[in-house]
C-alpha cells in the first residue's frame, strides 16, 4: 500500500476551482519533488492534504496509509502521521519554541497512549537535536518564529519535523530564502529524517536543494494538474528550459 | 469552525466554573435594605468603637446624596440597593482555632484548593519543604473564618489578621490610615463600602522587615442576595517588603450579586508592596444571566521616598468588572506599576485600567495591560497618567495590547494623559491583534487541539504580566485562563 495517495483531487477555494484532478502516489522511502510556476496550485495541494479550512475537496480522494483524510480534522491528520512545513510560517508571540514543541509532542504521545515526557527529558532531547542541526540553542527560548529571519523560520520547520517524526512530510518551499549554510542545514535535516518507512514531498522552485536531497520523482504542477512526471533529471530540464514548453504541451 | 468540540452550554458551564457550588451552612443574614439602623447593626455586630460607627454613618449620609457613575463602558440594569442584604455570616461565634471551624466550611476551602492547614501549601504545587509558604486569611461572605500562620508572622512583627480584628487589636493604625488613600466620598461604590464594609484583611509590616511569606486572602461569596463589601488595608513601614495576593470565587446563581470592595495600600520610605489579584468571581452563564458585579476601588500611595507599589491583576471572572488599581506617587523616586490581564468571554464586560498620579520628583510608572476578548464580550482599558507640576523628571511607559478571539467581541482603549510638565516622558504603545486562522491551523497541524492552541496563544500574549505573579499563582492564573476560554473556539 502506498503511504500517501492523492487521486483525482479537485479543490475549490472560495468560488474558484484551483486543483482539477491531481493524482499522486508516494511510497515508503521515496522522495518526491513538486515544481511548477507561481500560482499553479502547489500550496493549495499541500494545504488541502493537511486540512486547512477553506480548501474544499469537491471530488477525489486523499489517503494516508490507507486512512481517508478528507473527513479528519487537521490535528487528527497530524496524529495519523502527516506533517506540513509551511511556506510562510506564522509567529506566536510569547509562546516559547520549547513550550510549543513540548505541547505538540505531548499531544502526539497522548494520542498514542503514552505519558507526557518530563520537562528535563524533553529539554535534553531537544538540545541534542538542536546541536545536530547547527541551531542556536537560544532559539528554543524565543517565541515561536517571533522576529525570526525568513531563513530561521524555515529551519524551525525542519526542527518541528524532526521532533514529531511524521510518516509523510510535505515541505512547502522550505528551501526558499535560505543562505548557503542554511540550505545545507535544511538538507541535512531532511536526510537525517528520511528512512525506508517514511516519505518526503518537496515543493520547490530550484534545483539547488535537489542536489543534496535527490528526488526519486519530479512532478510538474501546472494550472491545477500534474502535467508531467519524471526522475531527477526533469528538474534539471526545468531549470534550463522553464515551464513554457510544458504549457504548450498542455494547451487544449 | 470545527465541529468536534460541540459542547452543550450546560456542559460548558459546569466544566468552566468549578467554584460554582454552594456551601450548605446556616447563615445569619441581615434582612435586605440599607438604612442607618443597618449600618449601626453591622457596627454593633463587630463591637466597633464609636468613632468607626460615626465614620460609617457619615459615609452613608454622603452616599445617599451621590449618583451612580455612568461613564464606564459597561451596561447593566439599575441595581436596587434596598434589595441587597448587607451582612451574612456563618452562624455562631468566630472560631478561635481551626478545630472549631465548621467542617462544612473547611470542605469548601478544600474544594477550592485553598489551604487552611498550616503545613500545607497552595494546590497545584508539589509539596516540597523548600517551597515558600503562604499565609491565608479566608473571608466567607461578610466575615473572616480564619487566618493562618499568624504566630509565625508575629515573630517577625508582621500583623496579618482580619479587618474586624485589627479594629480591636490595632485601633491606632486603623484610625490613622483608614480612608487615607481612598476617601469615604471618593466615588459612589467606595462610599457605599465605607458605610457597610464587613470584613477584609489588615496587614502591617514593621520597619525594615521583609515579610517571610506570601500573604493572601480568599474571598468567597456564598449566601444569596447578599453583597460583599470588604475592606483591605496594607501598611508597609519604612524599608519593609510584602507580597500579597487575593483570590475570589462565588457560586453560580441566576441573580447578579454586588461586590464593592475598597483596598488601600500605604508604602512609606523605601517600602515595597506587591499586590496580586486572581479574580475568578462567577461570570454568569453564556447568555449573560447571573454573575458578580465587581465594582472595586483599589489605590495605593507611595507616601515615602523610593517606595514602590505594584498591582498585578488577572481578571477572568465577574459579569462586570469595573476597577482601576491606582498609585499616587507622592514620594520622590517612587515607583508605581500596573500589570493586568483582563479576559472576557460570552457576555462579560470589563472596564479596567489604572491611574498613575505623579506628584514627587523623578517618579516612574509602568503600565502593561493585556485585554483578551472572546465570545460577545466587551473589554475596555481605561488609564490615566497625570504629571503634576512638582513631578520633575517623571516618566511613564504604557503598553496596552488587545487580543480578539472571534468576530463578535469588542476591545476599546481609553488612554488619558494629563501632563503639567514639559520634561515629563510619557510613552504609550498600543496594539490590537487577533488569534489568526493561520496560527490556529499551524498549531492544529502540529497536533495541538484548537482549545489548547487558543489557551497557549493567549498565555503567550499574557507572558509579560504572568511573569510578575508569584510562581504558584502564575500556574493557577494560566490554568484559570484555560478554563475561562472554554467554548471560545468553535
Ligand atoms: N484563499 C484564496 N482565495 C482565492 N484564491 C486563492 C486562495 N488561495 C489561493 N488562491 C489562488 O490559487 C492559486 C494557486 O495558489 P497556490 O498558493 O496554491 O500557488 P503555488 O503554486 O503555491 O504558488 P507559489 O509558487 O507562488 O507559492 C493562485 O492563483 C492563488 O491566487
Ligand atoms: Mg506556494
Amino acid at each position: 500500500m502506498s503511504l500517501l495517495e492523492v487521486s483525482d483531487l479537485h479543490v475549490r477555494v472560495a468560488d474558484r476551482e484551483i486543483l482539477n484532478g491531481v493524482n499522486l502516489e508516494v511510497n515508503p522511502g521515496e522522495i518526491h519533488a513538486i515544481m511548477g510556476p507561481n500560482g499553479s496550485g502547489k500550496s493549495t495541494l499541500t494545504n488541502t492534504i493537511a486540512g486547512q479550512e477553506g480548501y474544499i475537496v469537491e471530488n477525489g480522494d486523499l489517503r494516508l496509509n490507507g486512512t481517508n483524510l478528507v473527513e479528519l480534522e487537521p490535528e487528527e491528520r497530524s496524529y495519523a502521521g502527516l506533517f506540513l512545513a509551511f511556506q510562510y510560517p506564522v509567529e506566536i508571540p510569547g509562546v516559547t519554541n520549547m513550550e510549543f514543541l513540548k505541547t505538540a509532542v505531548d499531544s502526539h504521545r497522548k494520542q498514542r497512549g503514552e505519558t507526557a515526557l518530563s520537562s528535563v527529558e524533553f529539554i535534553k532531547n531537544m538540545r541534542a537535536l538542536v546541536t545536530k542541526l547547527d541551531f542556536n540553542p537560544e532559539f528554543l527560548k524565543r517565541g515561536v518564529n517571533e522576529s525570526f529571519s525568513g531563513g530561521e523560520k524555515k529551519r524551525n520547520e525542519i526542527l518541528q519535523m524532526l521532533c514529531l517524526d511524521p510518516k509523510v512530510a510535505l515541505l512547502d518551499e522550505t528551501d526558499s530564502g535560505l543562505d548557503i549554510d542554511a540550505l545545507q542545514v535544511v538538507a541535512k535535516g531532511i536526510n537525517e529524517f528520511r528512512n525506508s518507512n517514511n516519505a518526503v514531498v518537496l515543493v520547490t522552485h530550484y534545483q539547488r536543494l535537489l542536489n543534496h536531497v535527490v528526488p526519486d520523482y519530479v512532478h510538474v504542477l501546472l494550472n491545477g494538474t500534474i502535467v508531467k512526471s519524471g526522475d531527477a533529471s526533469l528538474a534539471l530540464d526545468l531549470e534550463r528550459n522553464g515551464y513554457a514548453w510544458l504549457e504548450q504541451d498542455n494547451s487544449p | 469552525m470545527s465541529n468536534n468540540i460541540a459542547t452543550t452550554p450546560e456542559e460548558l458551564i459546569s466544566k468552566e466554573y468549578t467554584a460554582g457550588f454552594v456551601t450548605d451552612i446556616e447563615t445569619e443574614t441581615l434582612p435586605p435594605g440599607l438604612s442607618e439602623e443597618v449600618v449601626r447593626e453591622i457596627s454593633r455586630k463587630k463591637a466597633e468603637p464609636e468613632w468607626l460607627t460615626e465614620w460609617r454613618l457619615d459615609a452613608l449620609r454622603r452616599w445617599e446624596k451621590m449618583e451612580e457613575p455612568t461613564w464606564a463602558h459597561v451596561k447593566f440594569p439599575p441595581i436596587d440597593y434596598q434589595a441587597i442584604s448587607y451582612f451574612a455570616a456563618p452562624k455562631g461565634d468566630k472560631p478561635k482555632s481551626l478545630d472549631e471551624v465548621d467542617p462544612e466550611l473547611l470542605r469548601t476551602y478544600e474544594k477550592l484548593g485553598i489551604p487552611l492547614h498550616e503545613q500545607k501549601i497552595l494546590a497545584g504545587v508539589e509539596e516540597e519543604p523548600s517551597q515558600p509558604r503562604v499565609a491565608v486569611d479566608a473571608v466567607f461572605d461578610s466575615v473572616s473564618i480564619t487566618t493562618t500562620f499568624k504566630e509565625t508572622l508575629k515573630e517577625h512583627g508582621v500583623v496579618f489578621c482580619s479587618f474586624s480584628e485589627a479594629v480591636q487589636s490595632h485601633p491606632d493604625l486603623v484610625k490613622k490610615y483608614l480612608g487615607s488613600v481612598v476617601p469615604k466620598t471618593d466615588n459612589f461604590y467606595a462610599a457605599l463600602n465605607s458605610a457597610v464594609f464587613s470584613d477584609g484583611s489588615f496587614v502591617y509590616v514593621p520597619k525594615g522587615v521583609r515579610c517571610p511569606m506570601e500573604l493572601s486572602t480568599y474571598f468567597r461569596i456564598n449566601a444569596e442576595n447578599t453583597g460583599q463589601f470588604e475592606r483591605t488595608l496594607i501598611i508597609a513601614d519604612e524599608g519593609s517588603y510584602v507580597s500579597y495576593l487575593e483570590g475570589c470565587t462565588a457560586p453560580m446563581r441566576d441573580e447578579n450579586q454586588l461586590h464593592a470592595a475598597v483596598v488601600e495600600l500605604i508604602a512609606l520610605d523605601d517600602a515595597q508592596i506587591k499586590y496580586s489579584t486572581v479574580q475568578n468571581w462567577y461570570p454568569g452563564d453564556e447568555n449573560g444571566v447571573g454573575g458578580i458585579y465587581n465594582f472595586v476601588t483599589k489605590r495605593g500611595t507611595c507616601r515615602g521616598a523610593r517606595s514602590h507599589i505594584s498591582w498585578t491583576q488577572v481578571e477572568t471572572g465577574s459579569a462586570i468588572t469595573w476597577k482601576y488599581p491606582s498609585v499616587i506617587l507622592r514620594g520622590d523616586d517612587s515607583i508605581g506599576e500596573f500589570y493586568s490581564v483582563a479576559l472576557t468571554n460570552n457576555r462579560q464586560q470589563a472596564d479596567t485600567g489604572t491611574k498613575m498620579t505623579h506628584i514627587g520628583r523623578n517618579t516612574k510608572s509602568t503600565i502593561i495591560s493585556k485585554g483578551i476578548s472572546a465570545g460577545h464580550s466587551s473589554n475596555a482599558y481605561r488609564g490615566l497618567v497625570r504629571m503634576n507640576p512638582g513631578a520633575r523628571d517623571a516618566r511613564n511607559y504604557t503598553q496596552c495590547d488587545s487580543l480578539l478571539i472571534g468576530s463578535e467581541c469588542a476591545a476599546h482603549t481609553f488612554p488619558y494623559i494629563e501632563s503639567r510638565r514639559q520634561d515629563a516622558i510619557v510613552e504609550h504603545e498600543a496594539t490590537t491583534t487577533r488569534v489568526s486562522d493561520d496560527q490556529l491551523f499551524m498549531c492544529r497541524q502540529r497536533g495541538i487541539e484548537p482549545e489548547k492552541a487558543v489557551s497557549m496563544i493567549v498565555n503567550g500574549f499574557c507572558r509579560d504580566v504572568f511573569r510578575e505573579l508569584p510562581m504558584e499563582f502564575a500556574v493557577e492564573a494560566s490554568k484559570l485562563l484555560e478554563v475561562s476560554l472554554e467554548g471560545a473556539v468553535g
